[in-house]
């Protein structure tokens, strides 16, 4: 065999464990999804295969569906707004510190070490009935009966920033951290204040990674059912937890997967929007 | 009045002190350059002048206006980095025109002047590229018009050849001093590489470890040397312990064992006082290896025996041993270069010694 043929092979050889694993373990299980999307449930015994469109009717026309849709992508875009603003003066402050950088993102991390759910949980620790911030309040005698305050939609919102805020810390920092902090010097020098310089030099340059950390924000919270099933009420489920029902509630495999490829082709086409508007290619050439 | 001046500064960074005292008067117009090695202090200094940095005691007075507490973006100072800092995300017409956005100038001069900085950082046609497309020596002139296109009151230069690659440095030597010549801007030039400092300024302050060596224009600093470190820093310079034996008006007389009696004269001793142990200083170009016996006209001779040889191509830069002392000499090749181990005679006029008293540092 040449070198050249070695080498044209190379990738491939150093690709194959992780194109099986993605083939294996996304792909394959996908298309069983996509094949059972188009089988029918039987009242009784095991699902009837053939092809069916009964489920993509029910997932396509009934209302119900659509408005819980579309209040998922709400609940989505605040909570990604709200990371994004919280989040990005968190990773300024981390990329421009000098030396305990390290230190700053374990603390960054550190949330991960703990289970998802245990902090989703400790919300109602904080905000339930008998719960730290309502003691607090009687305490100090402002109110006399506990408030309710969780199981809203607020709360919800409140325990998916809680959750996604690291990711979107994290990808606004790798993007400020690549940043030559001379461009902000030089844009001072060149009669920028701080904050003009920031909006005309520093804040460009990160687009792309509050692009990616919007993106990822919002994609993790469109397909979440943890929070919505912890922390919201009986009118605050989310679409996945539709697909939850459909499958372990009423044991509707087919409705179920009809349910999931929707989210998935949603979400599927937000992301080509996303992409072409936004263009984060576009951001990362301008970036070299 | 000075452009420039700064006044007893001192920079401390927690216990360690950058910046020791230093006072300074810069000339308008002038091309004034910090020479030392990294961690002189150097870069510390321009940066308080340009205001990324306060200093912790001292003033500092641009065009007699004190600028201790006036923040960086009121300065009006043009500041080139040497890693250009060019903004990749607008065209370098963007670029330069960045600072005249926060200037009442009106559009169309805007697009004038942004025209005619490109036009003399010879760079006219590149207005609508991106920096990353540029090589390193256009993206750099960019920086330049990007600084000068302000019209600033000090143009400041960070080690701004630096990043260039060795032929490109030379182009670009000749090309920022015919720029700073004809807009003729007060300049601050920071850099380690001597030859560029002496290339280029109308005066040199060589700096080390926080200190002022020596202020004076090239020749005065390259020739007399004030301290054992500007006459190590700058060129290869011999340094042999001496005795001055006489101290008579105009001339120091020097003895040194080996050598014929060496007498310089006073001004290339400015500080040595009277009788006593001296370092004379001799220049490595200054000592003329010859074959031995030739006729040294109004010259000093002693001879030499010829150890390593690097071969420079036009010159080379010989090490020998005269009695028990090392010394170097870098001489043009006439026909050979002398070999390995040839007696020689060293020749070299008292005129280009120079002398310093032995200081005794911590």
């Amino acid at each position: 065999m040449s070198i050249e043929q070695r080498e044209a092979r190379q990738p491939w050889i150093l690709l194959t464990p992780a194109l099986t694993a993605v083939t294996l373990l996304l792909i394959v299980p996908l298309m069983f999804i996509v094949v059972y999307s188009f089988w029918l449930k039987s009242a009784v015994g095991a699902d009837t295969p053939g092809f069916f469109l009964d489920n993509w009717q029910e997932a396509l026309t009934d209302r119900f569906y659509r408005d819980i849709l579309l209040n998922t992508l709400k609940i989505s875009a605040i909570t990604t707004i709200a990371c994004a603003a919280l989040g990005y003066p968190a990773a300024y402050f981390i990329a421009r510190s000098k030396g305990n950088k390290v230190v700053l993102l374990v603390l960054l991390m550190l949330p991960f070490w703990i289970s998802y759910i245990i902090r989703t949980m400790s919300w109602i620790n904080i905000l339930g009935v008998s719960g730290a911030l309502n003691s607090a309040l009687m305490w100090i005698g402002i109110i006399n009966q506990p408030i309710q305050m969780l199981y809203n939609e607020t709360t919800v919102i409140l325990g998916l920033v809680h959750f996604l805020l690291p990711f979107m810390v994290l990808n606004i920092f790798v993007s400020l951290d690549g940043i030559d902090t001379n461009l902000e010097d030089a844009a001072s020098s060149l009669g920028a204040t701080r904050w003009q310089g920031f909006l005309q030099v520093t804040l460009p340059l990160s687009l792309p990674g509050l692009a990616a950390g919007g993106l990822l924000c919002f994609v993790l919270s469109a397909g979440t059912y943890i929070t919505p099933v912890i922390l919201g009420g009986p009118r605050d489920a989310m679409f996945a937890n539709l697909v939850y029902e459909a499958i372990i509630g009423q044991l509707d495999w087919p409705l179920g997967s009809a349910l999931s490829l929707l989210l998935l082709m949603v979400l599927g086409v937000l992301v080509l929007i996303y992409n072409r508007y936004l263009g984060m290619a576009q951001l990362a050439k301008g970036l070299g | 009045m000075s452009a420039v001046s700064l006044s007893q500064i001192v920079k401390r960074f927690g216990d360690y002190t950058a910046v020791h005292q230093m006072s300074l008067e810069i000339e308008e117009g002038s091309f004034v350059t910090l020479l030392g090695p990294s961690g002189c202090g150097k870069t510390t200094t321009l940066r308080m002048i340009a205001g990324l940095l306060d200093p912790t005691q001292g003033d500092i007075t641009i065009k007699g206006r004190r600028v201790n507490d006036v923040p960086i973006h009121k300065r009006n100072l043009g500041l080139v980095f040497q890693n250009y800092a060019l903004f990749p995300h607008k065209t370098v017409a963007e670029n330069v025109a960045f600072g005249l956005n926060y200037r009442d100038v009106a559009k169309d001069e805007v697009k004038r002047r942004v025209a005619a900085a490109l036009e003399l950082v010879q760079l006219p046609e590149l207005g609508a590229r991106y920096p990353k497309e540029l090589s390193g020596g256009q993206q750099q002139r960019i920086a330049l018009a990007r600084a000068i296109v302000i019209e600033p009151d000090v143009l400041l230069l960070d080690e701004p050849l630096s990043a260039l690659d060795a032929n490109l440095r030379e182009d670009m030597r000749v090309e920022l001093k015919r720029i700073q010549q004809s807009i003729g801007v007060t300049t601050v030039f920071v850099t380690h590489d001597q030859t560029e400092a002496l290339a280029m300024s109308d005066q040199i302050i060589v700096m080390s470890e926080g200190r002022v060596e020596q202020v004076g224009a090239p020749e005065d600093v390259y020739n007399t040397p004030a301290t054992e470190f500007v006459a190590r820093f700058l060129g290869a310079s011999n340094l042999l312990d001496a005795r001055c034996t006489e101290s008579a008006p105009g001339r120091v007389l020097l003895d040194l064992p080996g050598f014929p009696r060496i007498d310089i004269p006073k001004e290339r001793a400015p500080r040595v006082s009277g009788p006593g142990p001296v370092r004379l200083v001799i220049r490595a170009e200054k000592l003329h290896l010859k074959a031995p016996g030739s006729p040294a006209e109004g010259m000093l001779s002693v001879d030499a025996v010829v150890g390593n040889v690097d071969y420079q191509g036009q010159s080379a830069r010989y090490f020998v041993r005269v009695g028990d002392h090392q010394m170097q000499a870098v001489n043009m090749i006439e026909d050979h270069p002398f070999a390995e181990g040839e007696r020689v005679t060293l020749q070299f006029r008292a005129k280009d010694c120079a002398a310093l008293p032995v200081e005794s540092r911590p």
